[in-house]
């Protein structure tokens, strides 16, 4: 069976969500076989083995992290080179699109990004996107090269699939490009213990109706009760009440959680781009005309003052 | 010293009209009122703020590529201050994908003449986000992408990235691609005397043979990838719409709990 590379997210050796999902997407096609760089690597062998990595490349070095980009696609070209895979697969992070999109140039691959489903097809892998801020949904396959495919998280499910998972250091020499862009200081975000927005299966978002940042505390008390991370408009964002690292939308991140709540949001198309797949989608809006009722699956014309603690108290009371 | 500015910016679609796809599954452009794609205008933005804190003698040249009408998103970025523009317009390119524009950037910029290139973060039409990254490829000069500040002093560009785990300090030599977020300042309007202006500042227009380009490297024929289908997203079902009667949180958790929510 034709081996796929995924790409692997991990944080000193933790791997992340969209990774696990890529596995699973990769089974669809082929064997797969991951490759993990950096401060950690090998500590990821075994998530990535219980999840169907055939086997592990990996490569640790201090460029990775001390220089932005170019070592990483280096490294990829060099599994590419020793694999000969029948598909490149990654995250669709910005740092993972703009790995793919210069892994692409460089083998002479076309590229695709942002797929939510990929499926085995007789010309190569078929990949689904959602477009023009999700009005149409798109199939498209790579018809030159080995297809670079990045796809969004939450896009498939985990699954368990033990492997072996065999790990095998990966030769990588840098290309005198790799040491172009130096990265001279890092500031971790703080964690807020809250899940990550692409990757969280519930997401509570707040827009212009919170009216301020100290009442983004009850969006906050409802997300921790239902276990969720935190959202927020581009309004919301603009107005400086909460980190635009957290905005959902156009210019923020895409989400596509199983449950989306928009509280005092009205859905503008901006906004609508980043949340329109969302599986269930429940908005709390005191206009009745907000354009964001067109989406629901249920809506609360009301106050969010009033109908969000409501619905915390209420959740917190269920859960007993 | 002088420092030469190239900004590339598309001409795209409005977002808020009805944007499809035409029979040939490329985005339809006739039918919808296009613009400079907003996320470009923060690119200009910053080139004319490099432009006037610098000592230096600087040129802001505006690049774009694509059909007749994308000179709109020229004269824009002209009226806001940019000093020229320069039009790549050829029958051939319809349907070209990212790797085939990059192409025809790549080589238009250094056509130009260059010591840095800014883009915006993505277009408002595409979203890939990948030609800033493409084009340093391509150019063989460092890429210094998506940032939230940046700055340009001694032939050094430096700028604050801020990804999902942390945000860093990024410093490239120049020549260097950079590309910027919304995040980086809120973009001029702008102003009469700008709009007057414009009309009398250069407009050059390129085709592919200017940019010794054949029609094979590029085109819907010539694209890496190929759409297969493109459908319009069913409608979502009606939801529920109930009005607040001070049970409405109540009510909500009821839903929540019959979806296995909570």
């Amino acid at each position: 069976m034709a081996e796929v590379l995924v790409y692997v997210d991990h944080v000193d050796g933790a791997v992340r969500k969209p990774t696990l999902e890529l596995l699973t997407l990769a089974r669809r096609i082929g064997d797969p076989v991951a490759v993990a760089l950096g401060n950690g690597a090998g500590d990821t062998a075994a998530t990535l083995a219980e999840h169907g990595a055939v086997k592990v490349l990996t490569h640790e070095a201090a460029e990775y992290a001390e220089y932005l980009v170019v070592p990483k696609v280096d490294a990829l070209q060099a599994a590419v080179d020793s694999v000969s895979p029948a598909a490149v697969l990654v995250p669709s992070s910005a740092e993972g699109k703009e790995i793919a999109a210069r892994l692409a140039l460089r083998i002479g691959s076309g590229i695709i990004t942002d797929a939510v489903d990929l499926e085995a097809g007789d010309e190569g892998p078929v990949a689904t996107q959602s477009v023009f801020a999700a009005s149409y949904t798109t199939k498209s396959r790579v018809s030159k090269g080995t297809p670079v495919i990045t796809v969004k998280p939450n896009s498939a499910a985990v699954e368990p699939a033990p492997a072996a998972g065999t790990v095998e250091a990966l030769s990588v020499t840098f290309s005198d490009k790799a040491t172009g862009t130096k990265v001279t200081g890092r500031t971790p975000r703080e964690s807020t213990g809250r899940p990550e927005l692409t990757e969280a299966a519930i997401v509570v978002s707040g827009g212009r109706g919170v009216n301020g940042a100290e009442n983004f505390a009850i969006i906050e008390a409802l997300a921790d009760e239902l276990g969720a991370a935190v959202g927020a408009s581009r309004a919301a964002v603009d107005a400086g009440w909460y980190p635009h690292t957290n905005q959902v939308g156009q210019t923020g991140k895409s989400v596509s959680p199983q449950l989306y709540i928009a509280a005092g949001i009205s859905g503008a198309i901006q906004h609508r781009a980043g949340m329109q797949t969302s599986k269930t989608i429940v908005a709390i809006n005191k206009d009745p005309e907000a354009p964001i009722f067109d989406l629901v699956d249920y809506g609360v014309v009301g106050d969010l003052f009033d109908v969000v603690p409501q619905l915390t108290e209420e959740v917190k009371a269920r859960k007993g | 010293m002088s420092l030469r500015i190239v900004v590339t910016v598309k001409y795209v679609p409005d977002a808020t009209g009805d944007r499809h796809f035409a029979d040939d599954l490329t985005v339809d452009r006739d039918d919808v009122d296009g613009l400079l794609s907003e996320l470009d205008e923060y690119a200009v933005e910053q080139a004319l703020q490099i432009s006037e804190n610098s000592d230096d003698d600087v040129e802001v040249t505006v690049l774009t590529v694509g059909p007749e009408d994308a000179k709109d998103a020229l004269r824009k970025a002209l009226s806001m201050g940019a000093d020229k523009a320069i039009h790549v317009e050829d029958d051939d390119l319809h349907g070209t994908d990212a790797i085939g524009t990059s192409l025809v950037l790549a080589k238009a910029i250094e056509k130009a003449g260059y010591d840095l290139v800014i883009s915006g973060m993505a277009s408002t039409d595409g979203t890939m986000g990948v030609v800033p990254a493409l084009l340093a490829e391509r150019l063989g000069v460092p890429q210094v992408t998506l940032l939230s500040e940046v700055s340009v002093e001694d032939g050094k560009v430096t700028g604050r990235r801020d990804g999902d785990a942390a945000s860093e300090q990024l410093e490239a030599s120049l020549p260097a691609v950079v590309s910027v977020t919304d995040q980086s300042g809120e973009a001029r309007y702008p102003s009469f005397k700008g709009i007057m202006a414009a009309k009398k500042k250069p407009v050059e227009s390129w085709d592919l043979s200017d940019l010794d380009i054949d029609a094979d490297e590029v085109g819907l024929e010539n694209a890496y990838t190929t759409v297969v289908s493109a459908a319009e997203r069913p409608a979502r079902t009606a939801g529920t719409i109930v009005k607040d009667e001070g049970e409405g949180g109540k009510q909500l958790a009821e839903f929540l709990a019959g979806q296995k929510f909570i």
